[in-house]
């Protein structure tokens, strides 16, 4: 939306747009600087930081700040708010405008944020934003009646409809001056000692700003703690005052909260007008009143959660076979150009199909925050957290807990990020520390290889397939471990209840498909970009260790497979002599349909030779070496040196396990977990006993190992980041360590006992 | 009385609060001294409530429902 209407001359460099969450704010964003936008990460934290130029301008960046109720740090998001409004974000200064988006139809509690930005005592712009929601519920709001009581320009918008938005646009960049703050009354028996402690702080200009600091400091430790250095003696007058009014006793810590809604609840009668329509059962009401219903409401929510993992588990897989397809194509491109050689082998046997495997999951991921997105998006979400707050407390979890538990799905690291929305920090542990037991599709390659090679086909009574059953059973077993690990970790880790679940049910909108995509689109970008690159560099590292030291083959190998060349050679030669087309020709009942066949014979000799020569170099390579030296430990598990390795090489992430047995087995170039040649080679390994490798039991023993082991280096990084130590990382590979061999040990010496194996 | 003994339909108005450490987050949503609360219903397992405050819709736990005081209308 560029417009003319842009001075060319502004002083403004940058504006930061606050608000509540659900209020439009991010749309704005969109509708301001259009296609103009960048999302970073606060240094330090991981609150997103979105930031875009503001459209029909040269250098004007709009910071789109995380959306919270206050800027009282009671959460990550209102700390980064709050320091960034205040320019103590490192390398950044305090914004030149804050426009403030408000929603014309809940007025009152958006204003509560409002009077705490104008305190901070910078230039401020009111955008009165869903205005044609409000027309339609009868609401009317007299914005300059407003703008006179908030001592700030007020601009009516409708983000979404684009209106408004252009005056908004020049009202931000003639910004108005700086806010004096909001008069409201703080309880005389606290101002008494308020009052003082304002004065230790340097002279502001605003007298709220000073306020807002020594009230801060006073209520919230977070906000006192800096000033142990900064000022020492604020610091203890502070400490004192707490002393002195915890004795009298006043109630100061809801001082801020009285005294501002004291301030706003008159001017929002004065202000707001409604029509007697307003006060009529809305259609939010009568959708909650079915979606949240006691018998309606579980069932559509388990009728919601069905659809997403239908649309994940089968709508993806005609995307996925594309990707595979594709893949494979670029493989045979790559062989075809490129010299054969070593640069071949690892850039198409290692690092292209390392990609291609994590490719793979994009429809899923995709989808999954397809469905995500529109849950978010229509205010279902806070409906599903609403409801499933009860059961999910019974197992030390919270209603909030619910999205990062069913984003984990996909993946566990968009559901450790989802987490951020817990507001208590025990909650966010809890979850963060047992989400990534839920069976994410990286598990997927891994399962589906094994089931389809272990169970048999067939089905239960001719309905339930056995091999859906035994995936299905894999999942539960996941979901069931992670609410008995919670239920855990509340109980014996972190006692009592005391968390907080204080949760607005925002009203049911209709969601956008442009901003869903975009989002999806942007979450799906960097999915791929971060796995990629790890999948990438460690296919290399890992073909590399599997190919290498280059042994010698032992005589008798070396013999054997000169002698299978030979043999191949000899048979070519005798058929070329009856028939000089015979390799190529479909011949019958001749001689020399019999010198063919003796030709596919030694072809299948030479092969089988082949193998066993490659089998002995990855027997002798580092990774080989390293599995046989693991290999005492997983014998009680029924896993030999290859499948040890091959767990060794996916602790860096799960799926690699398929390369790694299909490097190890010598499978072929383009193996994946539909590759028949995997599969058999798979089947057809034998210790030198002749007893196989893989029986049933050893799959299944494989696969709860799956199931539980944390193998995969992007969730460590990423829970390392979102907790801030490695304590609680180091404390999650080891406990789903300790599951893995625990539970495999139980079922393959269980299953031998009772004769499986 | 306190505000998790009422039932939907129910409306009160906000005393104040039991302990001297009242949840920030109530107090901010707008739960203060003087409101008027209503309890629209309860999640299908009883707990927690929606309550209509100040024009919108607050999903609050009954054990922190039961630190608000509350006088019904």
């Amino acid at each position: 939306m560029e417009t003319a209407a842009a001075p060319a001359l502004t002083r403004v460099r940058s504006v930061a747009l606050a608000g509540n969450p659900n209020v439009g704010k991010t749309t704005l964003f969109n509708v301001l600087t259009g296609a103009h936008q960048k999302v970073a990460n606060y240094p330090g934290v991981t609150v997103e930081r979105k930031s875009g130029r503001l459209a029909g301008t040269e250098a004007v960046e709009v910071i789109d700040l995380p959306g919270t109720y206050s800027l009282s740090p009671r959460s990550i998001d209102e700390r980064v708010a709050f320091d960034a409004l205040t320019g103590q974000i490192p390398g950044e200064a305090a914004p030149d405008v804050v426009v403030c988006v408000v929603d014309a139809t809940n007025l009152e509690r958006n204003l509560y944020l409002v009077t705490q930005v104008l305190d901070l005592g910078l230039p401020v712009v009111v955008a009165l934003n869903m205005t044609d929601a409000a027309t339609e519920a009868g609401i009317t709001v007299d914005a300059a009646a407003l703008s006179d009581r908030l001592g700030a320009p007020v601009v009516p918008i409708a983000a979404r409809l684009g209106e408004g938005v252009d005056a908004l646009r020049a009202a931000v960049l003639d910004p108005p001056p700086p806010s004096d703050g909001v008069d409201w009354a703080v309880m005389p028996a606290l101002a008494v000692v308020l009052d003082p402690l304002e004065d230790l702080l340097p002279e502001d200009r605003v007298h709220a700003r000073r306020r807002f600091e020594a009230l801060g400091a006073l209520t919230a430790d977070p906000l006192l703690e800096p000033w142990a250095t900064r000022s020492p003696r604020f610091h203890q007058a502070v400490l004192n005052a707490r002393a002195d009014l915890d004795a009298r006793p006043v109630p100061y810590k809801m001082a801020e909260m009285t005294g501002r809604y004291g301030w706003i609840t008159p001017v929002v009668a004065d202000v707001v007008t409604r029509t007697e329509a307003a006060d009529e059962r809305t259609v939010s009401d009568r959708i909650d009143a079915v979606v949240t219903h006691r018998i309606w409401g579980p069932l559509i929510f388990g009728a919601v959660l069905l659809v997403i993992f239908q649309a994940v588990f089968s709508w993806a897989v005609p995307a996925m076979d594309a990707i595979e397809w594709l893949v494979g194509l670029t493989g045979a491109g790559l062989r075809a150009v490129l010299p054969d050689g070593v640069i071949e082998d690892v850039l198409v046997e290692g690092a292209l199909s390392g990609v291609g495997n994590v490719l793979v999951f994009l429809p899923q991921i995709l989808l999954l925050f397809f469905f995500l997105g529109l849950m978010e998006d229509t205010g279902y979400m806070a409906r599903t957290a609403f409801i499933m707050d009860r059961a999910m407390r019974r197992v030390g979890l919270s209603g909030a807990s619910v999205v990062p538990m069913l984003s984990a799905y996909a993946c566990a690291i968009p559901g450790i990020m989802a987490a951020r929305t817990l507001a208590d920090e025990r909650d966010r542990i809890i979850t963060i520390m047992v989400v990534p037991l839920q069976g994410c599709s990286a598990r997927l390659p891994v399962y589906v290889l094994f089931i389809a090679a272990f169970i048999p086909a067939g089905s239960l009574f001719g309905v339930v397939g056995y091999q859906g059953l035994a995936m299905t059973s894999l999942y539960v077993l996941g979901t069931v471990m992670a609410f008995f690990a919670a239920w855990v970790l509340r109980r014996f880790v972190f006692k009592g209840e005391g968390s907080s679940f204080v949760m607005e049910l925002p009203p049911y909108r209709m969601p956008q498909a442009r901003y869903l995509w975009r989002r999806m689109w942007d979450r799906a970008k960097v999915f791929v970009i971060r796995a990629g690159k790890i999948i990438f560099g460690l296919s290399i590292v890992l073909w590399v260790l599997a190919s290498y030291p280059k042994t010698e083959l032992p005589t008798d190998l070396a013999a054997r497979s000169a002698e299978a060349d030979a043999a191949v050679e000899r048979a070519t030669e005798a058929l070329v002599r009856i028939d000089p087309n015979g390799i190529e020709a479909q011949l019958d009942g001749s001689e020399a349909a019999q010198l063919k066949s003796a030709l596919d014979a030694a072809d299948a000799d030479r092969l089988i030779a082949a193998n066993e020569a490659a089998g002995y170099q990855v027997r002798n390579s580092f990774i080989g070496r390293f599995g046989r030296a693991l290999e005492p430990v997983m014998r009680p598990l029924g896993f030999d040196w290859k499948i040890s390795a091959g767990i060794v090489a996916s602790f860096a992430a799960r799926e690699v396990i398929v390369s790694a047995l299909a490097t190890i087995y010598s499978a072929g170039a383009d193996a994946n977990e539909e590759s028949l040649a995997l599969r058999d080679a798979i089947k057809a390994d034998t210790y030198p006993d002749g007893t196989p490798v893989f029986t049933p039991l050893v799959a299944v023993s494989l696969l709860v190992f799956f199931v539980f082991a944390l193998q995969c280096m992007s969730t460590l990084a990423i829970a390392r980041r979102e907790l801030n130590s490695w304590f609680w990382p180091a404390a999650m590979w080891g406990y789903m360590m300790v599951l893995a061999y625990g539970f495999s040990l139980v079922v393959y010496q269980g299953g031998k006992l009772l004769g499986l194996g | 009385m306190t505000l998790d003994a009422l039932v939907p339909g129910d409306r009160a108005t906000v005393l104040g609060y039991a302990s001297d450490d009242p949840p920030g987050r109530l107090l901010e949503m707008g739960l203060v001294p003087g409101t008027s609360v209503e309890v629209v219903r309860l999640a299908p397992l009883g707990d927690p409530m929606d309550l209509r405050v100040r024009g919108f819709h607050l999903s609050v736990r009954k054990a922190e429902a039961s630190q608000v005081v509350i006088v019904p209308e």
